[in-house]
């Protein structure tokens, strides 16, 4: 048996004013998953992921949250979704006026009514699953590009969310780093039972931890393939697909 | 032997997270059920640790009856685990949800090794007097070097040997120029506006109200015309400049230009200030003669004077070298502003933060140099009788 569907896109279209990015996405992210969004530069993956996580809205279809539409839910539902949602941005996106532990702590904050003793503890053991005890009071600018990624994971998981987005977690790091933190997301979907939408280039990352997958395509704007990474490799028949998933032919 | 204890939450029993000890002689079975997480009502460990005394030998979990958990559970664990280091006791972890038994290895894990950060001591008053004079003679030399880079640059462009854009100096021509035209023309009226109402007040004692406009356009011409469009300038133009050459510090942007061979100070900085030395005088005459308009509409208004009595007092008192004062200004203004903004842009840092601070930086450094100036020019204007 499937395990159930926790984000359904339906018929979604993507548009910068009257330019079309993508057409009639159609798919279904279950719960457990680690899914993976793939597709050529330009293809809009990090649109699909900023509309997904209700930052820009879409110009045509939907995108259910369980039996929620997002885009037409009331504020506060919307709220709601969105306190299930933890996402590292590509950048990291850390505030860098303040120290890792005040940055992890700000979501316990502002959707919880813990006390701050309670919230110190969490901050702490959050700083600790990802690998970063000790850097509580360290400002974003005095740790490494790879440290950064983990405390905005550390961040991303403060409220222990259902759903987990990643958008191009491995970037601008080396490959021990990035390997490194493909194990933590693993770690983290096993121990947490989250769920795990991600936005990536990384082929070592897409076949490490990839469970199922999607391709969107920038020519013919719209998704040209989707499946398990590893059977896509095996089975595609599209040309595309399959250079990317080679490398160009060179895997 | 079994003896029982149980501890519980009645506040809300169904969003409750209870526990209930039970000890077979040295061995503790700690019993979690309900809901152990964000939003619920279960005992602190403070409550808890009574219950675990330090005689045991073993404590293990059964979660059988555990509806949620995240990582208010976790921190539950985590001091129970501490505790029973401390006092020597084996936790046996199987009957606890696999979720939390391989959170608790990967909290426990050998951490990133954290550098220890030095402690930050508030430095004494001599330490702070030091520094700050330390900074200051720094800052004057890097205005000094900026100004040779500067010099330099100029007389590149006029070898035929300096390289930038056109379309930026054309850019640049516009965005100092007609953009700030309406923020100039506002401002520029109600100085006039302010002046003549000041002046009025005082004039009318003496009956000689006519002089009002002696007071507008001399004031506007040398003095208020170039230095109000300076400020605007300050504050629009300058900390837009030092945020476009911060920002592509923080990007860069200006690594590369140096990396292919390219002056920066050609390539980002002459542009600008030349744009700015051109279209800052403009400026200030435009200033000067709205400003006159505004002080116009006061003593209009207000003092029954006609424009043809206005108009001939104006002509008389304001000659051409009254209009050759304020331009001078307007261009060593226009100089100073467009040099603070690329100093500062230049100087900045490689955060975000950095390149708020440098816009901040570039402001101040304007404003404070425009009036410096200022002064020091009137001064020598009145020793050279112009």
């Amino acid at each position: 048996m499937q395990p159930q569907p926790l984000i359904t896109v339906s018929n979604l279209t993507m548009a910068y004013g009257s330019f079309i990015l993508q057409q009639d996405l159609n798919f279904t992210i279950r719960k457990g998953d680690i899914f993976v969004i793939m597709g050529d530069s330009g293809c809009g993956k990090s649109t699909l992921l900023r509309l997904m996580i209700g930052l820009k809205e879409p110009a045509a279809g939907s995108i259910h949250f369980h039996d929620t539409n997002f885009w037409d839910a009331s504020e506060e539902q919307r709220n709601r979704i969105m306190r299930q949602c933890g996402i590292l941005y590509q950048s990291s996106a850390l505030f860098s006026s303040m120290t890792l532990a005040e940055n992890v702590a700000l979501p316990l904050r502002q959707h919880s009514n813990l006390a701050q003793s309670e919230i110190a503890e969490l901050v702490s053991l959050k700083l600790r699953l990802v690998g970063l005890a000790g850097f509580d009071q360290f400002y974003p600018s005095e740790i490494s590009g790879g440290m950064k990624k983990r405390a905005a994971l550390a961040r991303a998981i403060a409220l222990d969310p259902e759903i987990l987005f990643f958008d191009e977690p491995s970037a601008g790091l080396d490959p021990i780093s990035a390997s490194l933190l493909d194990n933590l997301i693993l770690e983290l979907r096993d121990s947490l039972k989250a769920t795990i939408v991600l936005v990536t280039h990384d082929l070592a990352s897409i076949f490490a931890i990839g469970s199922n997958s999607i391709f969107l395509d920038a020519e013919s704007r719209t998704m040209i393939a989707s499946g398990a990474p590893q059977t896509l490799l095996e089975t595609t028949k599209n040309h595309k697909v399959k250079q990317f998933l080679t490398r160009g032919g060179t895997l | 032997m079994q003896a029982t204890y149980s501890l519980e939450n009645t506040a809300a029993p169904n969003e409750n997270g209870t526990i209930e000890v039970k000890s077979t002689g040295a061995d503790l079975c700690l019993h979690f059920a309900g809901r152990w997480a964000i939003g619920s009502l279960f005992p602190p460990f403070l409550e808890i640790r009574p219950l675990l005394p330090d005689t045991i030998k073993s404590i293990s979990f059964n979660t059988t009856h555990l509806q949620t958990w995240d990582s208010r559970f976790l921190i539950i664990l985590n001091d129970i685990s501490e505790y029973a280091v401390k006092n020597d006791i084996t936790l046996i972890v199987e009957g606890l949800p696999s979720g939390v038994q391989r959170l608790m290895v990967l909290s426990s894990a050998s951490p990133e090794k954290a550098p220890v950060k030095p402690e930050e001591k508030s430095p004494s008053f001599l330490e702070t007097v030091g520094n700050k004079t330390a900074h200051l003679i720094e800052d004057c030399s890097e205005i000094l070097s900026f100004t040779g880079k500067i010099s330099l640059s100029y007389f590149r462009l006029f070898s035929g040997k300096a390289q930038f854009l056109r379309s930026d100096f054309l850019y640049f021509l516009e965005e100092c120029g007609p953009s700030a035209l309406p923020i100039v023309s506002l401002i520029s009226v109600l100085v006039g506006v302010i002046l003549a109402f000041v002046g009025a007040v005082q004039l009318q004692l003496f009956g000689a109200e006519i002089y009002i406009a002696n007071l507008v356009g001399l004031g506007m011409t040398r003095e208020m015309g170039a230095m109000m469009a300076a400020i605007i300038m300050a504050g629009r133009t300058g900390a837009a400049f030092a945020a476009q050459l911060g920002t592509m510090q923080v990007n860069e942007e200006i690594d590369a230009l140096q990396t292919m061979g390219i002056d920066p100070v050609d390539f980002l900085v002459l542009p600008r200030l030349s744009a700015l030395l051109i279209m800052m005088p403009l400026l200030a005459l435009w200033a000067d003669l709205l400003g006159i308009g505004g002080g116009f509409l006061i003593a209009a208004l207000t003092l029954d004077i006609s424009i043809v009595e206005y108009y001939n007092q104006t002509i008389n008192a304001v000659v051409l070298r009254h209009f050759g004062v304020g331009l001078f200004k307007a261009i060593i203004f226009g100089y100073l502003v467009a040099f603070s903004g690329c100093l500062r842009g230049m100087q900045c840092g490689r955060s975000a933060s950095a390149v708020g601070t440098a816009a901040t930086s570039a402001v101040v450094t304007a404003i404070v140099m425009i009036v410096v100036s200022d002064a020091v020019m009137t001064v020598i204007f009145k020793i050279l009788k112009i």
